[in-house]
């Protein structure tokens, strides 16, 4: 089983080989870096590529390592003893399957995707470690070890909230995703909009990456909003002279919301603007 | 079989494990790559590299065994990054190497490299004399003197001559260079402390189970909220020497602001003496005394100082030594009252640490803070976490 990018997904060539080792090696992935530049994505196309089912586990401040494995229903068994259920005899039927454990059961292997781990407690990861590691773990309620069948392809995902127990960090592959530079961006870009003009593509990247370098932005738009502005542009249908209007009245690209999520950051762009039009004047 | 560039990477401080080089062996021998020596650095970089800022020491590490290399000590510290130097670097033919013995030999170059060094204090491009890019000058990069020193380059004008670790992408987010706002963040986010406080309003389902078996009743259970508790007060340095740092402090505090709901902060200049204040315009108007800040902020605070404490010792150890005013009892009085109500309390000083030692003022207020004076890199702020957290 190997992994060699998407026709949706452009892998770059370190990322692919981080993928791959994980595959064969069997052990957890954990992937990092700026907010949208498709972290998530990756485990999606990962399944889709090789063609395996896929399992989500979104992590919540509020999670628990064991809410991953299984749950016991106390209250519905409670419920179910005073209306004289007979299901009520069995366990089994009050135990809820995690992620971790449906991930276990499956017969083939699957791609298991832990999102967002350093959104729980600090101790969250230090609790998953022999599940990661050895891929089994026990029932106490019922007395049992549950046990991968087929180790899972596991990826993680990390936004760099929490330090990560050094412990965990042995566990797993590590891949750091950079900011695509401009060509794998055409390439990404293409992928998403094959019939999109050249023309405009080449403006479009040229004001996103002029914004990207705008000093002291809070929140840089990253790959996820310039396709999202992409998209608006095509539906819009502005023409790409707009884009780079030497017409100074409307230097500021249409639409620049969908790149520009902070009310200052929309403020100190447009300031940096008007200076530089006081300044040429 | 690479048990040398396993120790190699030990000595470049890289935080690696046998179980990790185990695991790259298992790679190696399950033939995840095939020999290309890019491949190689990619697959080491991913099994031993676990955090994206260690990324830079490992190019170095992994470059410096690959070449045989030896990097040249010394250097480094010496130039600045945005001069686009980033190691030096010696690319020699034999013929060149003669070359340079007509010229004094390579110990005499090196020699006026640093020399230069010492010298020039702007970033240079072109011209024949100064450190820079596309010169002719022997040292820096792109240049025409067959003598020429290479001092890393950013990108290569022929993309395959460059190796990828050589690139050297990762550089800033090294933990010993500068902050930016998001990397002040990620390293104030090691304050939080999440309690629960306040009023119960959430229902705790756990609690009731087992008090409504315990008791044979319905006995609801309801506890508060979690949340972030943490309390800080930030007093910043503000005016004279510390205009050079204005803007590591404006980021300091607009990420110390969106990190904290219990945050308090108050200027003072140069030394804290018996008040402080909260606005720099009406400074004269609207002090709020030290004595105040002691009794209303509970000794649960933790303190954050930030300055560069540069100044002449009377200004902290005599009474009456500040610049502005008279003050009645030194500042060193004031400071040990701090550090005295509030034991979680560090001093982050935005200037580098080398220069500590040869500033008097310096090292009198790190006695004062009893040695919790840290530089403001990335580590140096986890260090100072570290000891407020504790």
């Amino acid at each position: 089983m190997r992994f060699a990018g998407s026709e949706e997904y452009v892998s770059t060539e370190d990322l692919t080989l981080a993928v791959n080792a994980a595959i064969t090696l069997e052990r957890p992935l954990l992937i990092k870096g700026e907010p949208g530049t498709g972290k998530t994505m990756l485990a999606v196309q990962v399944a889709k590529a090789l063609g395996i089912p896929l399992l989500e586990w979104h992590i919540k401040s509020t999670t628990k390592a064991q809410q991953g494995l299984y749950e016991y229903d106390a209250v519905s068994r409670l419920r179910d003893s005073q209306l004289g259920d007979p299901r009520v005899q069995d366990i089994h039927n009050y135990i809820v399957k995690g992620m971790l454990w449906q991930a276990f059961s499956q017969d083939k292997p699957c791609v298991l995707l832990i999102d967002e781990v350093d959104k729980a407690d600090i101790e969250f990861p230090n609790d998953l470690l022999r599940e990661l590691d050895r891929m089994e773990f026990y029932v106490y309620e019922t007395r049992e070890l549950v046990k991968a069948k087929q180790r899972p392809i596991v990826f993680i995902t990390s936004n760099n909230e929490k330090e990560l127990p050094d412990a965990f960090l042995r566990r797993c592959f590590f891949h750091y995703i950079r900011f695509p530079e401009k060509e794998t961006m055409e390439k990404i870009v293409d992928v998403h909009f094959p019939k999109l003009k050249k023309n405009l593509l080449r403006e479009a990247l040229e004001v996103f990456f002029e914004i990207r370098e705008v000093p002291g932005l809070k929140k840089k738009p990253s790959t996820s909003e310039l396709l999202d502005w992409l998209k608006l542009l095509l539906s819009e249908d502005i023409p790409p002279e707009a884009l780079r209007s030497k017409d100074r009245k409307t230097i500021i690209p249409p639409l620049h919301g969908a790149l520009l999520k902070n009310e200052q950051d929309v403020h100190l762009f447009e300031r940096l603007v008007f200076m530089t039009r006081a300044k040429s004047n | 079989m690479l048990i040398d560039f396993f120790f190699k990477l030990k000595s470049h401080k890289l935080p690696v494990s046998i179980k990790e080089f185990l695991t790259l062996l298992e790679a190696l021998q399950k033939g995840v790559i095939g020999s290309s020596i890019d491949d190689f650095y990619y697959l080491s970089r991913t099994t031993m590299v676990k955090d994206e800022s260690n990324f830079d020491k490992f190019d170095r590490a992994f470059a410096e065994f690959w070449e045989g290399v030896e990097a040249i000590p010394g250097i480094e510290a010496q130039i600045p990054l945005e001069w686009l130097l980033k190691q030096a670097e010696l690319t020699l033919s034999d013929e060149e190497k003669k070359m340079i013995e007509s010229l004094g030999g390579w110990e005499k170059l090196m020699e006026t490299l640093k020399k230069r060094l010492e010298e020039q204090k702007e970033r240079h491009q072109g011209g024949n004399k100064w450190i820079g890019t596309g010169g002719t000058s022997p040292f820096g990069a792109y240049g025409f003197n067959p003598e020429g020193i290479r001092i890393g380059q950013k990108s290569s004008r022929n993309r395959s001559a460059v190796k990828v670790w050589d690139q050297r992408e990762y550089q800033n987010l090294d933990d010993s260079v500068e902050l930016g706002t998001r990397n002040i963040k990620v390293a104030l986010r090691r304050l939080r402390r999440f309690a629960r406080q306040g009023a119960p309003d959430e229902f705790d389902l756990e609690n009731t189970i087992s008090s409504t078996a315990k008791k044979a009743y319905l006995d609801i259970h309801m506890r508060p909220e979690r949340r972030n508790t943490v309390k800080v007060l930030l007093l910043l340095d503000i005016g004279g020497s510390m205009d050079d740092h204005v803007k590591l402090c404006q980021e300091m505090f607009s990420a110390c602001k969106t990190e904290f709901k219990h945050l308090e902060y108050f200027y003072f200049h140069n030394c804290l003496y018996d008040f402080v204040w909260k606005d720099n315009r009406r400074r004269h108007a609207e002090r709020t005394r030290t004595w105040d800040l002691l009794h209303k902020y509970g000794h649960d605070y933790k303190v954050i100082f930030v300055g560069d404490a540069t100044m002449s010792p009377y200004e902290i150890l005599q009474p009456g030594g500040s610049i502005e005013y008279y003050n009645e009892e030194a500042g060193a009085v004031w400071l040990k009252r701090v550090t005295d109500v509030y034991q979680k309390c560090v001093w982050l000083n935005p200037e580098p640490e080398e220069i500590w030692g040869y500033r008097q003022s310096v090292q009198v207020m790190k006695e004062l803070m009893g040695g919790r004076m840290y530089p403001t890199t990335m580590g140096g702020l986890e260090k100072a976490m570290k000891v407020l957290t504790k």
